[in-house]
C-alpha cells in the first residue's frame, strides 16, 4: 500500500527501519520485523546506510515484502549515477515496490569504505525529479519508457532541529517542488524546536512524519551530540537517562522518553518515523505508551 | 588551458536586471577568452542605454589587484544594479567575494583543455564544468565549496555550520544561502531541478 493512500485520508502514519546485514543471510532481520513491526504501516529498509557496505535495500525490500510487510525502499545518490538509480526504480517497479524514500546519502569518507568514489550524480531533488519523469514514462535521457510507467509513493527527509533551518526549509520546498508526496525528519528530541519548524513547513502541504531514535544509553546520546548531524539531546533528557541505572529498568526509560516525544510532537504533524537502531523489539511498547 | 565561452543569448539576458556594470578579465595567457563575442554583446548592451560603465583588465583573480583597479569604478558599481563578469569561475567568485552586496553574476562558461592550468592566487575554485552554476548560487561554486558537488542546496550532513566530510569546512550552501539572503535574491532558489551535464566537456 501507498503511504499517500493513508495521508490523504487523514490517518497517522507509523513507520520504522531496519538496516540490512553485511551478508546475504537476510532471515533473522526478517524474522525479527515479522515479529514486531507486522502491525506498523510501512518499514523503511536503509541504503548502504551510514556509508557502510551492506546487502542491497531492494533486495531486503523483497524479502519483506515477502513476508507480508510493506517496505519503503531508502535510495541514496551516494554510489550510483543516474543511470543505475532509473535502473533501479524500474526493478523496484517490478518487484511491486511501492513507497521510496529519496536521499543523498553521507560522503563516502564517512563510512567503511573511505577510498571510494564518491558519486553524487544526482541529488535527493534531481532524484525525486528523475522519478516524475519514469512516471510520465521517459527517463532522463529522454527516452521513453516500454509499457506502463513505474507509479511510486515519493518521500524525502528534512532535518528540523538543524542549526542551518533555514537552508533546510529551503530544500525542502525544492523537494516538495521536485515531487515529494510525504517527509521523514531526522531524530528530533527537542520538542519546541520541532512545533517551531512545523509552523514554517507546514505551508508547503505535505505531510511531514516525526523522526525519532530511540536513547538506548548515555554513551549513545553524546556520540549523537558530537556526530550526528541535526541531532542533539538535551542535557535533561541525557540526565533522566543517568538516573536509570537499575539493571531492571534497562533501556525502559529510554522508551519513555520516546513515547513522551511523540505524544509532544504529534498533534503537530501526519505521522511518526521510529528508527530503533537495533531495538526493534521496543517498538511496539513505544507505541502502546504514546497511546498509538 | 583553459576555454571560457559566452553563455546563450538566452541565459545573459535573463540574469540582466536594471542598470550594469561590466568587468572583463582578459586575464593570464592560458585562458581563451571570447573577446570579439563579448564586445559585440557589450555595445549592444550599450547602446540599450543600461550599461553604467565598462572595465577591462587581467588577473580579476587577484583580489589585491582587483581592488585596485575596481577602486577608479566604484561610483559606476554604485549606480549599477548588478555586475556582469566576462571571465572564467574563478573571476566570478573574487567579485562576488569582494562586492558582497552587489548581484554578481556570470557571462561565462568556462571548459578545460589540456595543458597548463594559469595561476591563481586565492582559495577559489573553478571546476571548469562548462555550465557554470555561479547564477543561481550568489557567486559562490557549489562544485567546488560542496564537497558532495551538490547543485540543488544543503545535504542534512551540516553540524554547527560545517561540512560532515571536514569539520574545518564551512558548509558551502550555508555560505550560500547567506549570500543569497544578503543580496536579496533568495527566490533563485526555486530555480528549476538542475542537473548536471557531464557532456560539456566536449572538445571545444
Amino acid at each position: 500500500m501507498k503511504l499517500s493512500e493513508k495521508f490523504s485520508r487523514g490517518e497517522l502514519v507509523v513507520t520504522t527501519e531496519v538496516g540490512p546485514p553485511k551478508g546475504f543471510h537476510v532471515e533473522p532481520m526478517v524474522e525479527e520485523a515479522k515479529e514486531y513491526l507486522s502491525n506498523i504501516t510501512a518499514v523503511n529498509v536503509t541504503d548502504n546506510q551510514s556509508s557502510v557496505m551492506r546487502l542491497g535495500s531492494l533486495a531486503t525490500c523483497v524479502a519483506l515484502k515477502n513476508a507480508g510487510l510493506n517496505p519503503i525502499y531508502q535510495l541514496t545518490c551516494r554510489d550510483r549515477n543516474r543511470m543505475a538509480l532509473e535502473s533501479d526504480l524500474l526493478s523496484a517497479a517490478m518487484f511491486g515496490i511501492e513507497n521510496i524514500l529519496c536521499l543523498t546519502g553521507d560522503h563516502t569518507k564517512l563510512g567503511d569504505h573511505p577510498g571510494a568514489k564518491p558519486v553524487f550524480d544526482l541529488d535527493s531533488v534531481s532524484l525525486l525529479y528523475t522519478v516524475g519523469q519514469l512516471e510520465k514514462g521517459v527517463d532522463l535521457g529522454g527516452n521513453e519508457l516500454v509499457g506502463e510507467p513505474p507509479k511510486f509513493c515519493k518521500g524525502a527527509v528534512v532535518s528540523p532541529c538543524s542549526d542551518s533551518i533555514d537552508a533546510q526549509l529551503a530544500k525542502m520546498e525544492r523537494k516538495v517542488m521536485a515531487g515529494a508526496q510525504y517527509f521523514q525528519t531526522q531524530a528530533v528530541f527537542e520538542p519546541d524546536k520541532f512545533i517551531a519548524f512545523m509552523d514554517k513547513a507546514k505551508q508547503f502541504g505535505v505531510p511531514v512524519q516525526l523522526g525519532v531514535i530511540i536513547p538506548k544509553s548515555v554513551g549513545m546520546c553524546r556520540y549523537l551530540n558530537a556526530n550526528v548531524a541535526g541531532v542533539h539531546v538535551p542535557d535533561e533528557l541525557i540526565d533522566e537517562l543517568k538516573a536509570d541505572k537499575e539493571k531492571t529498568k534497562a533501556g525502559i526509560t529510554g522508551v519513555e522518553i520516546t513515547a513522551r516525544l511523540i505524544k509532544q510532537c504529534l498533534p503537530y504533524c501526519q505521522g511518526v518515523h521510529i528508527m530503533a537502531q537495533g531495538w526493534e523489539s521496543k517498538v511496539p511498547d513505544i507505541l502502546k505508551l504514546a497511546g498509538l | 588551458m583553459l576555454i571560457t565561452e559566452l553563455k546563450s543569448r538566452e541565459t545573459i539576458e535573463a540574469l540582466l536586471t536594471g542598470k550594469v556594470f561590466i568587468i572583463n578579465c582578459h586575464g593570464c595567457k592560458e585562458v581563451h577568452f571570447p573577446e570579439k563575442e563579448a564586445e559585440a554583446l557589450q555595445k549592444e548592451l550599450t547602446g540599450r542605454g543600461i550599461v553604467t560603465g565598462i572595465m577591462t583588465t587581467d588577473y580579476i583573480c587577484n583580489p589585491e589587484n582587483m581592488k585596485l583597479r575596481l577602486k577608479k569604478h566604484m561610483s559606476e558599481i554604485a549606480m549599477a544594479d548588478m555586475v556582469l563578469v566576462f571571465s572564467c569561475g574563478v573571476g566570478v567568485q573574487t567579485v562576488a567575494e569582494y562586492l558582497e552586496n552587489k548581484k554578481v553574476c556570470a557571462a561565462c562558461d568556462t571548459y578545460p583543455l589540456p595543458g597548463y592550468q594559469g595561476v591563481t592566487p586565492l582559495e577559489h575554485k573553478c571546476d571548469q564544468c562548462g555550465e557554470c552554476f555561479l547564477n543561481i548560487t550568489g557567486g559562490i561554486c557549489p562544485l567546488t565549496a560542496c564537497s558532495k558537488s551538490l547543485v540543488n542546496g544543503q545535504c542534512g550532513g551540516a553540524k554547527a555550520g560545517k561540512c560532515e566530510v571536514d569539520p574545518d569546512m564551512e558548509c558551502g550552501w550555508e555560505r550560500i544561502y547567506r549570500r543569497l539572503k544578503q543580496v536579496g535574491r533568495l527566490d533563485v532558489l526555486k530555480c528549476p531541478v538542475q542537473i548536471r551535464n557531464y557532456a560539456t566537456d566536449k572538445e571545444v
